[in-house]
């Protein structure tokens, strides 16, 4: 019987299979920064142990990095001792680390593909629940927690379970004005925050395969928000051009080798999944999120659900806390829905592309009065990029702050946070209550919704500007 | 890690569902470098209630946590394992948690034990309505015990042999050295390095 790719990724990574034990698998890549790697390496030193394979690990400051003021000392002092930790660790062990003010630095989930390390076949992981991004390239890419990083790094493997695999299989045309963001967020809406627990999910069909390499980054990136710890989608010349010429990427005879062998990383036609879930793309709209959590979403068209309309208890529970937490009534139309702050960036929508639409939207408009606005590039790569594309200026124009690269505000661990009782459109990953700030309201969106609704001051889609433009890009 | 055999404690019912790690433990404390210290930090937000169910005297010195479907979800961060363990948390329960958390939290000798939610309605029932009753989690016969409970639970047996023994994953990986080893001298020249040589 033929494989899924994750099962082929999956068994070429395996060192020891031995009945009753979790297969070993090898780590390809590791990634580290600084919230989740001090008590692993603290554990290495009582341990005595080095880091088994520094050429195949590499570090990056980004969760707690400001935005503002880099050449400044940073203000917080637990900030700052969480980043000189990393750097005394780094130092230390002899880890690769692009600190704040490296042309390098950056999103560590935007770093490692722009670098070309993200490949496919790999397996990559890091102590981030975000890691499932790299899936994007066909590597196996998963988040883990501080224990599972120690492990990396004093072994180079993981042992694992074997999950089981769903195909989410979307085909057609997405109708103009869709995009990959609005994708994941109705695909989540569609299989709940659990439906993905315990699978690796493959995204495949026509609609995936025209995507561009930062959409399907965007997609694998939620794959979490589903339960999945990973998500993978079938590399294919997309991948190999977006690879080509990057740094780290294979060169000579080693990229000629590497591709045949990419060029192996598709599902076979006769491989089973365990679970299947086909959505139909002409059917998506632009979506946004109502609630607490990223499954708790509808396209921006329709209005707040009555809780009252959920037969699950559990399920009808959580949208009457969401609705109270979210200062919503049942009924509201979502359009009617007036924001503070926009906040444009994150692993999910921090990418040169993700910028570009935004700048798309934003050219010649303003941000309506007492809305703020906050671009976040997600690395200080994509930020020259946008730089030299002049997507800078397009946003101060618009009466936007341009900010330095970073997490920010997707989290609040740096300044950037939402006051309580503010209410942001974020194109970022999480709606959870105090995600952004304490008191915080979020809606997840892309980054043309994003825009639009900067400029209108309410939830909003290109199309509802007067003046629309006729395409907002995929 | 310490070794986990069975613990009888009383009860913490937790009548929410997606209860995710920003919920035990915001993002602001994640700046700490230390596995301790975080038991301050554990549904920081909702401890702002002095109704919230973890205020209440009666439910002062409770062990065993039965929270709703979806327990753990969202960000990898272990510190919402050391943050419940901090507090004074032996296990969890629920009818779903997510998966990185649920790795995590055994590997640090927290039990996460999945029961059917009729039995989590059950246990929240007994637990309302006498704060007093106790819950007994067997990792040994894999069963959780209370007044008119009995419920058998699923771990795989390799995860529940490291939880009985308390042992550290990395020295048994590294009895296996040798075979990564040999995996490393077979792999091909094309994989990324992030130090050139």
């Amino acid at each position: 019987m033929g494989r899924t790719l994750a099962e082929k990724v999956w068994d070429d990574h395996v060192v020891r299979r031995a009945d009753g034990e979790p297969d070993l698998l090898f780590i390809d890549l590791h990634l580290l920064h600084e919230v989740t790697s001090p008590q692993a390496f603290d554990g290495l030193r009582q341990a005595g142990r080095r880091v088994r394979r520094l050429d195949l690990t590499i570090a990056t400051e980004d969760h707690n990095t400001p935005t503002l003021d880099i050449d400044k000392p940073i203000a917080d002092p637990v900030s700052r001792a969480q980043l000189e930790t990393l750097r005394k660790n780094c130092a230390e062990f002899g880890v690769r680390l692009h600190p704040l003010g490296d042309v390098e630095q950056g999103v560590v989930h935007v770093v490692g593909p722009q670098l070309g390390l993200t490949q496919p076949g790999t397996t990559v992981v890091c102590g981030d629940s975000h890691t499932s991004t790299h899936g994007a390239f066909g590597a196996l890419a998963f988040g883990i927690g501080t224990s599972q990083v120690e492990h990396v790094l004093a072994t180079q493997t993981l042992p694992l379970a074997r999950p089981k695999t769903m195909a989410i299989t979307i085909d057609g045309e997405l109708p103009d004005g869709v995009t990959a963001k609005d994708l994941i967020l109705a695909i989540i809406a569609r299989i709940g925050t659990g439906g993905g627990q315990g699978y690796i999910l493959e995204y495949r069909g026509s609609a995936i395969e025209k995507l561009s390499m930062e959409a399907r980054m965007t997609i694998c990136n939620m794959s979490i928000e589903a339960g999945a710890r990973a998500g993978m989608i079938a590399p294919d010349e997309t991948t190999f051009d977006y690879l080509k010429g990057r740094d780290h990427a294979p060169q000579g005879e080693d990229w000629d080798a590497a591709v045949a062998y990419w060029k192996t990383l598709r599902t076979d036609d006769d491989a089973v999944f365990d679970a299947e879930v086909v959505i139909d793309a002409a059917e998506l709209a632009p979506f946004v999120t109502w609630g607490t959590n990223p499954g708790q979403g509808a396209p921006l068209s329709a209005n707040v659900p009555d809780p009252a309309s959920y037969e699950d208890a559990s399920e009808r529970n959580a949208a009457e806390k969401a609705l109270e937490y979210m200062g919503l009534t049942a009924g509201q139309p979502l359009r009617e829905i007036n924001v503070d702050t926009v906040f444009v960036g994150s692993c999910t929508n921090g990418r040169i592309e993700d910028l570009r639409n935004a700048a798309a939207i934003l050219d010649g408009r303003k941000v309506a009065d007492g809305v703020r606005m906050l671009v976040v590039p997600g690395s200080v790569r994509v930020a020259l990029q946008a730089v030299e594309e002049g997507l800078d200026k397009v946003f101060t124009a618009a009466g936007a702050e341009w900010r330095h690269a970073g997490c920010s505000m997707c989290l609040g661990m740096n300044p950037d946070q939402l006051a309580p009782g503010e209410r942001s459109a974020s194109t970022s990953n999480r709606n959870f209550e105090g995600r952004q700030g304490k008191g915080g309201r979020t809606h997840l969106v892309s980054p043309q919704v994003a825009a639009a609704t900067a400029v209108l001051g309410h939830l909003a889609s290109p199309a509802d500007l007067s003046d629309a433009l006729t395409s907002a890009g995929v | 890690m310490e070794a986990f055999t069975a613990h009888t404690g009383r009860a913490v019912p937790l009548r929410r569902s997606n209860v995710d790690t920003d919920q035990i433990i915001p993002a602001h404390w994640l700046k700490k470098v230390t596995r301790d210290g975080f038991e301050d930090g554990l549904f920081e937000a909702w401890r702002k209630d002095p109704e919230f169910v973890l205020n209440r005297p009666e439910r002062d010195g409770a062990t065993v946590l039965v929270a709703g479907p979806d327990f753990g979800t969202g960000s990898s961060r272990e510190h919402a394992v050391w943050a419940l363990q901090n507090y004074g948390f032996k296990a969890v329960i629920s009818s779903r948690f997510a998966d990185i958390f649920r790795g995590n939290s055994l590997k640090n000798g927290l039990l996460t034990v999945v029961l059917d939610q009729e039995v989590v309605d059950a246990l929240w029932d007994l637990t309302e309505a006498d704060p007093a009753a106790e819950v007994t989690v067997d990792l040994e016969a894999r069963q959780v015990r209370a007044e008119g409970i009995t419920a058998d639970f699923e771990l795989d047996e390799n995860a529940r042999w490291r939880l009985l023994n308390g042992l550290d994953d990395i020295s048994l990986t590294l009895q296996n050295e040798a075979d990564i080893a040999t995996y490393e001298a077979a792999r091909p020249t094309f994989k990324p390095r992030t130090i050139n040589a």
